[in-house]
């Protein structure tokens, strides 16, 4: 038995999701439900098993220190190398359980909400398709592995999006995804290029070794060296990937999806992928300036605009998706000061809120036969009790109210915000004013749901609520996401270290210094003026959205018909969707159809076929009338023939011995 | 002793009579008569050849070709006999159903 068995044969965690869904695939169709079910809820769960022995070979065997192992040599073309390496890191940690951890219970959730649907043995072919590349995603020793598995999950959100493809909308959605982040993941690979370019290398270890990085300049605000735009790069492929601005249109569209993949894939996993990225490639943006600011300002300016468009959404599962990418922006926000560390706390408490969220959404969609419109639910509070018990609390998680999970990270994230930037604290107050917002959409959510009267019709839906297979892990989730940001409570008490900071602090700890940024004497006082404000502000959201929908439930029709510009632009989504159509989508397709498809296709490419084929044909139909049918003509020709071999070989010297030679 | 000119020269003007006879006559029989004088008249070249240059090879050659206008003429009137029957005419002109 060698040391640490379970990181020694790392490989094992994700190849165990991809033989479920191989198994799955190829056998499934034929088997009952509960055998596929079985084999992708045991593929996943000793997945969870696996991942959870490495980390604990990891955290105790090896106190921690950096696990990479090389399994196998990919490519190799003179001095570069891709492998199959994988490597274990604290970031890895906190990424690999979340994966697993959640993925493994929305598996479990999936064998309820889907029983009822067609493919089920295609959709867990596919969801374990996904955990598949996530862990690689997460797993990755390099940027090519790494970008391996970036792809993979692209490929299995399209199919999933696309589940439905008999549904048009939702097959349209699956290529939107696939297209934008297709822009993005261009930038990615131009990053990786230039890497490479510059340091001979896309290992992470190598490339940043501490003594390696030591070497590089700071490149300071509105410098553009190699590391800028490298970071600049990935952080394109990013917010391809995490939905930020100007790629964030495919996120909403994904949510014709099945709702436990909006659960996974598209709120606690893969759209988080970017700010994995950002954060473990952290060296090169703290070494440089305007890779930083960017990232902070894409951030915040998504995070307050999907909260905008969020406060005015119907569907429930919108209202979701653009909080999902408000919440990733406040991620960005925060790799964006250099607080990576309060980046990846929010990922983690997100991951854990949001799979709630939706997976409640989608138990109350189930509940209710199928809708998804909030004016045509409400009341549904006593009739639902766990669904509604797990999602109030998921609720005031996101909404940052204390002691639950959001309160913290949320927190940190502004906390960093404030002290990092110095000066007028643009970002922090723009973060403000998102967690107000996100309060206020997000009891909206709630009370349009579970309060007021039923809007529905009572004789035509039979409110009832889920099954265990469903209800489990929303309660398991709803824990978590109680307790998860506890971690950081003991700081903010004052009482001890914030142990998810130490947690991460070998992989972030050089970052702090990097960034140049001269940490203020935060003294306690702030983070407790800090905390009491984004909890008033919380609370303020609390307060307008009961006062609207609980109080006065007449008086959001009353505003909006009062600032009607401002409503419809909400609820046309900015009508990003129409510029993008009018600038790019439409041009495009014009040039497709006009220049590429009509003139150099049918006219260029199928026209010289074409010729061809009609030019043969032309010589074919003059030629023919030599074939007479009268037998002298042909002898005429043999004749004639023969004459000009003769005259040939006797006029013109030395043909004889060419042709000759030729016959030999 | 007759020089081996006057063979060839003699071999040539046969050829020709064939060449001619094979393009301008419409009877069948007359056409295959012609193909026959073609190959006399290439045998004869063999032959002289054989003579003058004091080698076998000719003649072996034209023992073939004796073989095989054996072969070919029994072959041949097989073909004429039931072009004859079907088409109770031995006009070339007039056998021209490949015409397109």
């Amino acid at each position: 038995m060698p040391e640490q068995p379970m990181l020694q044969y790392l490989w094992i965690v994700p190849l165990l999701p991809l033989l479920g869904s191989a198994i799955n695939g190829l056998f499934g169709s034929k088997w009952p439900n509960k055998y596929v079910s079985a084999v992708a809820i045991t593929s996943t769960g000793l997945s969870f098993l696996c991942a959870l022995e490495a980390v604990r070979e990891f955290v105790i065997d090896r106190h921690g220190e950096l696990f990479h192992r090389e399994f196998f040599t990919w490519i190799t073309a003179g001095n570069f190398r891709a492998g199959f390496d994988l490597q274990m890191d604290q970031l890895t940690v906190v990424m690999l359980l979340v994966v697993t951890g959640v993925g493994w219970l929305i598996h479990i959730y999936s064998t309820g909400y889907m029983a009822h649907e067609g493919g089920y043995y295609r959709f867990f072919s596919y969801l374990n398709l996904f955990m598949f590349f996530m862990l690689i995603l997460v797993l990755a020793a390099n940027y090519v592995l790494l970008f391996v598995g970036w792809e993979g999950v692209g490929l299995s959100s399209y199919l999933l999006i696309g589940f439905w493809f008999l549904k048009k909308s939702a097959s349209d959605a699956g290529k939107k995804a696939f297209i934008v982040n297709r822009i993005g993941d261009f930038g990615f690979m131009l990053g990786m290029f230039l890497l490479f370019r510059a340091f001979h290398t896309l290992d992470f270890q190598t490339l940043f070794d501490a003594q390696h990085a030591a070497g590089w300049a700071v490149e300071p605000f509105g410098q553009f060296g190699t590391l800028t735009i490298a970071g600049l790069l990935l952080f394109m492929g990013a917010t391809g990937k995490s939905a930020q601005l100007p790629l964030y249109v495919w996120l909403p569209d994904a949510m014709e999806g099945p709702t436990p993949v909006s659960a996974l894939i598209h709120a606690a996993t893969m759209v988080t992928a970017g700010v994995y990225v950002v954060a473990r490639s952290h060296l090169l943006f703290t070494h440089s300036g305007t890779a930083l600011v960017v990232v902070g300002t894409v951030g915040c300016a998504t995070a307050f605009f999907a909260a905008t468009i969020g406060l005015v959404q119907t569907d429930i599962k919108k209202v979701l998706a653009y909080s999902t990418v408000s919440q990733l922006g406040y991620m960005f926000l925060a790799c964006g000061v250099g607080a990576f560390t309060a980046g990846i706390f929010h990922l983690m408490t997100h991951a854990f809120f949001k799979a709630l969220l939706f997976l409640a959404a989608g138990s109350v969609i189930h509940a209710m036969g199928g809708e998804q419109e909030m004016p045509k639910m409400g009341g549904l509070r006593s009739k639902i009790k766990w669904t509604y018990a797990t999602m109030f609390i998921a609720t005031l998680a996101i909404a940052g109210i204390p002691p639950l999970a959001g309160f913290f990270s949320k927190d940190a994230i502004l906390h960093a915000a404030y002290v990092r930037e110095g000066g007028r604290h643009p970002l922090y107050f723009v973060g403000l004013l998102t967690a107000l917002l996100t309060a206020f959409y997000m009891f909206r959510l709630i009370f349009l749901t579970f309060n007021g009267k039923p809007r529905y019709d009572e004789h035509k839906v039979h409110v009832h609520e889920s099954p265990w297979s469903m209800l489990s892990p929303l309660v398991v989730l709803a824990i978590l996401s109680a307790i998860g940001g506890l971690l950081a409570a003991p700081a903010l008490l004052g009482i001890g270290p914030d142990y998810f900071a130490n947690f991460l602090a070998p992989v972030f700890g050089g970052a702090l210094e990097a960034a140049g940024a001269a940490t203020e004497a935060a003294t306690h006082q702030l983070e407790w003026i800090l905390a009491g404000v984004a909890f008033g502000t919380a609370l303020i959201g609390f307060a307008v959205a009961y006062w609207l929908y609980l109080r006065n439930p007449r008086k959001p029709d009353d505003l909006a018909k009062s600032m009607k510009p401002v409503y419809t632009t909400l609820l046309n989504k900015y009508y990003v969707d129409e510029l993008y159509a009018a600038l790019v989508v439409r041009p495009l397709l014009w040039l497709s159809t006009n220049v590429f498809w009509k003139a150099v296709d049918v006219g260029g490419i199928d026209g010289t076929v074409n010729g061809v084929a009609h030019g043969t044909a032309a010589i074919g139909d003059g030629v023919r009338h030599s074939q007479s049918g009268n037998t002298r003509s042909y002898a005429v020709w043999v004749v004639a023939g023969a004459i000009v071999v003769l005259a040939v070989i006797f006029f013109w010297p030395g043909a004889g011995k060419t042709i000759l030679g030729l016959v030999r | 002793m007759v020089p081996t000119n006057y063979y060839v020269i003699l071999s040539a003007i046969l050829f020709g009579l064939g060449v001619f006879a094979f393009i301008f006559k419409r009877n069948v029989i007359t056409i295959f008569m012609s193909i026959e004088l073609m190959l006399n008249a290439v045998n004869l070249a063999f032959v002289a050849f054989s003579q003058a240059l004091g080698k076998l090879d000719g003649q072996v050659f034209v023992l073939f070709v004796i073989v095989v206008a054996a072969a070919e003429a029994a072959v041949g009137l097989g073909i004429i006999i039931l072009i004859a029957r079907n088409r109770q005419t031995l006009n070339v002109e007039r056998v021209d159903l490949l015409k397109l």
